[in-house]
């Protein structure tokens, strides 16, 4: 890493060792949920995509033992969760901490590709629509997480945030006011 | 008088987050062919522009559309509807850079300011007159190839106000007049507003070598753990007679933050932030680390120490040719 | 359809330069342009032959305009932009700075580097006065074919860029200067032993782009030799030939014998090829997907 890198926190070990034997099946369905949920919430992000939300992207979080393949397939969007190699269009890989702190616009895409925290093979420009719908859909993960978690929403936030302080990782919406 | 920042916003996101960071103006573009940052997943749709321009009026910000590329024969009028939403939606001013369409707008548009883009490569005094005596220009953006002392005798010559970029990615040709995208890959600046497209890019890790492809031409390798720049066609590494190097410009971008109080005392009105193509979080510190800038320049304070360089492209800064040496 | 001998765009001894010319006099084309395109800085070495050349190029017949520079800054440049005005030579604007200098009423040709990409910016050259584009390179079939369309119906002759190294690009900084570590300001003229532009070739040895001081041109040559009848069909009234070393009255020749159909397809890029072997063609811009390609058969 160059002395100019961000620094991107790396996921601790033990949970990642957890999910090195989790069943992978009840993942992909649970995540599919998620991003259902999140696809009805923000068309807008799908109409951003254009032509690319026909594309398949596997994204590679390198800190963990599996990886996963969205499809957004124009709204109707699919995921899949495996512990093997994937296939796509794309490939988005690097430390779950920075793809998720892209998503909250934590970090800077652009950045974090030249200081090569994420590596992209593929279908560049899919990547690059894929990045800049999710920049302007301002989402929140942890916030949707609560509003699909009903009484359970406080619990939620709580180990958000407990998870937040103890790993560095994004979890949740930074205000772009915030000092990086 | 604090100096004008104009930043940049390649999503309604960005636009709101460049003007809750201080953002005096914002420029954007429709999302198609007539503006130059005609990236995937980026910019305004009609209603999505009406929106913003509403929301940087209601916080005391000005909104420029840009329509900064050449229209293409036989399909002028969408440029020409580009023009006139931009009008009707309430912009505060267009960026042309096309001779047909600054006529166009002048006759068709009266009332609607006009900007000279960047991409007219308006180099000298001479030029800016014409285009303000001839369409009525108010603002001139200066091409990236002019070091200060010029940039000042500029002022002293013309009416107009000039603007100057100060951060970002930085073109080494004279910008509109570069048709090497389009030789690699048939598409350019000028005519589809990309230059080294996305779709034409192609990234290969080999042993931690990373290797960067545009039209099939190799523009870059990056050895493992060094950083790894966008394969722009003119920052790429090549070889002549043996000997390889950054023959065009190394792969460094804007930062002529230090250079604000030498700029203002040039004459120059705004100061230009480039990167339509970045995440809000960018934007937003960016424009946020600026406005500072301006406000201590205008307050004769001494200018704040600059934190920018992580954002930069291939994390090494300069700038440009406001320093004559780089030429 | 009319022969145009671009400006010389590369920094030739004042003597090759001079006889380039003499030697032009004799060659099948209509019209010569001539002068500093590039550099500001080449011109004092042969100024002062201009105006023979000029005259020689007259007597023989050929229409004869002198070129403005590419990207005019400084104010020895502007102010050699407005001494041209008034020599009663036809001016070719190359920089558009050249509006500002010329009166209204004032007849002009538009060279290949300013940005005539559609309807709207060819007729407002053409009520302002021009006579005579030559389009941008880079613009596809298509474009020409609407432009050449206007240009028939207001009277503008029309050219494509038919042969020679591509411009591709005009900087404020001198690549040939900065490859010795030196500033344009101090470039001791290093452009001066590259007078087709300097190879410049990927990192995997692939030809791709030339260097000529401040400018960037292709690595292939221009040739529009599978063209002709698409371009002649689309109404395009000139083709532009940029000047490079060798025969080049002999290209010129076979330009012309091809356009009055005295030989076959093909017969043009055949006799390049085999003058140039260690050259390629391109004729992308008008038909291919990029500017690099060519349409005619791979070596």
């Amino acid at each position: 890493m160059s002395e100019f890198s961000v620094h991107v926190p790396v996921f601790p070990q033990l949970p990642a060792l957890a999910l090195r034997c989790a069943p992978v099946a009840p993942m992909s369905m649970a995540l599919g949920g998620f991003v259902a949920r999140l696809a009805q919430r923000h068309a807008g992000l799908f109409r951003r995509l254009g032509a690319y939300g026909r594309s398949r992207f596997v994204i590679d979080p390198t800190d963990l033992p599996v990886s996963l393949a969205l499809e957004p397939r124009g709204g109707c969007p699919r995921v899949q969760v495996s512990r093997g190699p994937l296939h796509g269009d794309a490939r988005i890989a690097g430390p779950l901490a920075a793809l998720l702190g892209m998503v909250h616009g934590a970090y800077d895409g652009d950045a974090l590709f030249f200081s090569r925290d994420l590596v992209i093979e593929g279908d560049t420009a899919a990547v690059l629509a894929l990045r800049n719908a999710i920049d302007d859909a301002e989402l929140d993960l942890c916030a949707e997480a609560q509003s699909m978690a009903g009484p359970f929403a406080d619990a939620v936030k709580r180990v958000v945030a407990l998870a937040e302080t103890r790993t560095g990782v994004a979890l949740s919406r930074r205000e772009e006011n915030e000092e990086w | 008088m604090v100096m004008e920042i104009v930043c940049p916003a390649g999503t309604p996101a960005s636009l709101r987050a460049a003007v809750k960071a201080g953002a005096h103006t914002v420029y954007c573009g429709y999302a198609d062919e007539t503006n130059a940052r005609n990236f995937p997943g980026l910019n305004f749709d009609r209603a999505e522009m009406r929106a913003g321009i509403a929301f940087a009026h209601a916080h005391g910000a000005k909104v420029l559309v840009a329509i900064n590329t050449f229209a293409r024969a036989g399909a002028e009028p969408l440029w020409h509807r580009a023009i006139a939403d931009a009008a009707t939606a309430g912009a505060d001013a267009v960026i042309l850079a096309d001779l047909g369409l600054l006529a166009h707008a002048a006759a068709h548009h009266p009332t609607l300011r006009r900007h000279l883009s960047v991409q007219a490569a308006a180099a000298n005094a001479d030029v800016i007159n014409f285009y303000a005596a001839t369409f009525g220009v108010r603002r001139v953006v200066l091409p990236r190839v002019l070091s200060v002392p010029e940039i000042a005798a500029i002022n002293a010559e013309v009416e107009v106000e000039t603007e100057v970029f100060v951060f970002g990615g930085l073109c080494v040709m004279a910008e509109g007049r570069c048709s090497l995208s389009s030789y690699a890959t048939g598409q350019s600046p000028n005519m589809q507003g990309v230059c080294s497209p996305a779709s034409h890019v192609d990234y290969h890790e080999d042993n931690g070598v990373l290797s960067a492809k545009l039209g099939g031409y190799t523009i870059h390798r990056a050895a493992a753990g060094e950083p790894a720049p966008y394969p722009t066609l003119c920052k790429g590494c090549f070889t002549t007679e043996g000997a390889s190097g950054h023959l065009f410009e190394d792969p460094v971008s804007l930062n002529a933050e230090t250079l604000i109080p030498q700029l203002a005392k040039a004459g120059v009105h705004a100061l230009k932030i480039e990167g339509r193509q970045r995440s809000r979080a960018y934007v937003a510190q960016v424009v946020r680390n600026f406005r500072a800038a301006v406000d201590a320049q205008a307050a004769g304070k001494p200018m704040p120490e600059g934190m920018l360089a992580r954002l930069t492209e291939g994390q090494a800064a300069t700038a440009g040719a406001y320093k004559k040496t780089w030429r | 359809m009319q022969l145009t001998v671009g400006a010389n765009q590369f920094f030739w001894s004042p003597e090759d330069w001079g006889s380039s010319y003499t030697a032009l006099a004799a060659a099948p084309v209509d019209r010569v342009v001539l002068g500093e395109l590039v550099c500001s800085k080449r011109l004092p070495f042969y100024q002062d032959r201009i105006p023979a050349a000029i005259e020689t190029l007259s007597a023989a017949g050929k229409a004869v305009s002198v070129t403005s520079l590419a990207l005019i800054t400084l104010k020895r440049e502007r102010k050699l932009g407005a001494e041209l005005v008034g020599t009663g030579v036809d001016i070719e604007i190359n920089d558009l700075s050249m509006l500002a200098y010329l009166p209204e009423g004032t007849s002009f040709s538009i060279g290949p580097l300013v940005n005539v990409y559609n309807e709207g910016s060819f007729a407002w050259l053409a009520a302002r006065g021009a006579r005579s584009i030559c389009l941008p390179p880079e613009l596809p079939i298509d474009a020409v074919r609407i432009l050449a369309q206007l240009g028939r119906r207001l009277g503008v002759a029309v050219e494509v860029w038919g042969h020679g190294r591509v411009p591709l690009a005009i900087s404020g900084r001198c690549y040939h200067a900065r490859r010795q570590g030196r500033s344009k300001d101090n470039c001791q003229f290093a452009c001066e032993n590259d007078p087709d532009g300097l190879d410049v070739t990927t990192l995997e040895g692939q030809d791709f782009l030339a260097m000529n001081g401040v400018q960037t041109l292709s690595a292939s040559f221009a040739c529009v030799d599978h063209q002709i009848e698409v371009l002649q069909e689309a109404g395009v009234t000139g083709l532009r030939l940029s000047p490079h070393t060798g025969d080049f009255t002999a290209v010129c020749a076979q330009y012309r014998a091809r356009i009055d159909g005295h030989v076959a397809r093909g017969a043009v890029a055949d006799a390049l090829l085999a003058a140039y072997p260690d050259r390629h063609l391109s004729d992308g811009f008008l038909t291919g997907a990029r500017g690099a390609d060519w349409s005619g058969p791979l070596p």
